[in-house]
């Protein structure tokens, strides 16, 4: 009984660890191929090691270009849908009012419908009421898609919150105001930082929606798929890695605050 | 308003406003959700009654003259008879990725949830790190790994898994093994959470009775981690089928499946009654599909 149990443990983890090793896999090529000259425009093998992608990223200009234009889609929509969700998630989780299920299917729909269908359909929208598509026809569907995101992520924290902190500052005469100056939006903006985050990838990455309401406008995902069909500079594994670094960069400050966070309480 | 009359609200709902506020603003609440429920209303709900309209355009309209909209019911069973091939493709290809994904996913999200201890954190970031770079990009880099003058195709000839002229790249293996990356995270991770509240001495109290590991599993784990399992699985499958990154980047166009066909009606053909019924008939069979299977799981709670 000993010996099985310990071999079940083992048999587990190795294929856990089999399977992490399936997905690392490509985030290690893309990093190697940042440093690759490749033969031709349109091979995808590892051909001489350079570093000429890294001290040049900017050599093809339209791939700059193209990621300037995500980064400010990504910062608009972000904010935008930062504050309505945030506006939304306050309502569901510290009021009662009529409609809560209605407005819970609203929020849901979004998140299980396939991003064809959203793309599509506002696609669809926007030529049937003559507005030209581009970059606010991006930002509009980008935040369209990431609110639903934010109110589930901003609504996790609020409802997991002690309210009792609120009413001891209202005991002590705080106004409203203060309170949640003081006392609420501290204590709920690991939350909307969260969700700031998700919001800003989620836009940054969005390829599916943004291509049927993109116009000409050339995000970085979009010119990723263009450039496929002509031969894709090895910059942008360039791209590809630094997105990886900083993210990864990001979850590791964040965690090390959290736990020096938890050691000072 | 003072406060001090303030009674602890009671467990039913959580964190229930405080009686005196509630009554003061009545309104506020509704103030909060309009700009938000607008933005949906708007650019999601309304859309999705403009591709209806859509869908029933006059297939002999087009773009520059306008489309009338004449009830064209005929283009869906058109669209379908021209196109059921890529449909079914679509639900086969996310079918056999969603078995690889379970192979693959439950396992590691058991193996996290129960047997990581202290490296449990880690290991979640690695199920998540390939969604910190571009979906294009790691989808690319599929080509490199699956190239015909890879390691991985070289190897399989070797052992004459392949034949001498075989190849990965541009083949079904390569579509659905990309779905089955690209999309595995979204099936971890709810898994996780459910096998993770797993108490593991309800195990031990299965095994102490006689029952066999696979015994324990079936009786044990597998029911308990039912609701991880079924939102899992929706959230694989749905953006799964459908896709058509992978089907462009890793196939040819005879792997295409329906979001391709989709995307050509859309953007290249500019034949919108089509193209919308297309985007319906995607919705309808997946929803179809999630309906029957969550009969079938028997909860309902997940949604």
């Amino acid at each position: 009984m000993r010996i099985s149990r310990w071999l079940a443990d083992r048999w587990v983890m190795g294929v856990a660890l089999l399977v992490l090793g399936y997905l690392s896999l490509p985030i290690v090529v893309v990093a190697g191929l940042s440093f690759n000259r490749p033969s031709s425009r349109l091979s995808y093998d590892f051909n001489e090691f350079t570093l000429d992608n890294w001290t040049h990223p900017c050599a093809t200009s339209d791939m700059c270009d193209s990621v300037v234009r995500s980064v400010q889609i990504g910062f608009i929509a972000t904010l935008v849908s930062t504050v309505l969700g945030t506006l939304m998630a306050f309502a569901l989780v510290r009021h009662r009012f009529r409609g809560r299920s209605g407005i819970n299917l609203l929020i849901f729909l979004p998140m299980a419908t396939p991003e064809l269908v959203m793309g599509t359909s506002l696609l669809a929208l926007f030529v049937a009421a003559g507005v030209p598509q581009g970059f606010w026809t991006i930002v509009i569907a980008h935040v369209m898609f990431c609110v639903s995101f934010v109110v589930v992520t901003v609504k996790a924290r609020l409802a997991g919150m002690d309210s009792r902190l609120e009413e001891a500052a209202m005991d002590l005469y705080a106004s409203e105001w203060q309170t949640f100056r003081r006392i609420t939006l501290p204590l709920v903006l690991p939350g909307i930082v969260a969700a700031a985050l998700l919001a800003f990838s989620l836009s940054f990455d969005d390829f599916i929606i943004t291509n049927f309401n993109a116009g000409t406008t050339v995000t970085f995902p979009m010119y990723v798929w263009g450039a496929a069909q002509r031969g894709i500079p090895p910059q942008v594994n360039v791209i590809g890695t630094a997105m990886f670094v900083i993210a990864l960069l990001l979850v590791g400050v964040s965690s090390l605050r959290g736990r020096r966070a938890k050691r000072r309480s | 308003m003072t406060a001090l009359a303030h009674v602890p609200t009671s467990s039913g709902q959580p964190a229930a406003p405080p009686a005196a506020r509630r009554g003061r603003y009545r309104l506020l609440p509704y103030l909060l959700l309009l700009p938000g429920a607008a933005w949906l209303l708007i650019f999601f709900a309304l859309p999705l009654l403009q591709l209806a309209a859509a869908s029933l355009y006059d297939p002999s309209g087009s773009l520059s003259t306008g489309y009338a909209l004449t009830w064209a019911v005929g283009n869906y069973p058109d669209a379908l008879q021209a196109y059921w091939p890529q449909f079914v493709r679509s639900f086969a290809y996310s079918a056999i990725a969603l078995v690889l994904a379970l192979l693959m996913g439950y396992p590691l999200a058991y193996a996290i949830a129960q047997k990581a201890g202290r490296w449990k954190n880690l290991l979640l970031v690695c199920v998540v790190a390939p969604m910190f770079t571009s979906f294009l990009v790691r989808t690319l880099a599929w080509k490199t790994i699956l190239s015909d003058n890879g390691a991985l195709v070289g190897l399989l000839r070797d052992v004459h898994l392949l034949g001498p002229d075989g190849r990965l790249l541009a083949t079904p293996i390569a579509v659905v093994l990309g779905l089955t990356y690209n999309f595995l995270p979204f099936l971890v991770l709810p898994l996780y959470a459910s096998l993770e509240r797993l108490d593991y001495r309800l195990l031990e109290a299965a095994s102490d009775l006689y029952a066999s590991p696979l015994r324990a599993f079936r009786k044990v784990t597998l029911p308990l981690s039912m609701p991880g399992l079924i939102a899992g699985t929706l959230l694989f499958f749905i953006p799964a089928t459908g896709d058509y990154i992978n089907a462009e980047l890793l196939g040819t166009p005879n792997e295409y499946m329906i979001g391709n066909l989709i995307d050509s009606a859309f953007l290249v053909r500019l034949d919108y009654p089509q193209g919308a019924a297309l985007s319906f008939l995607l919705m309808a069979a997946i929803l179809a599909v999630v309906f029957v299977y969550l009969r079938k799981a028997g909860t309902e709670e997940v949604l």
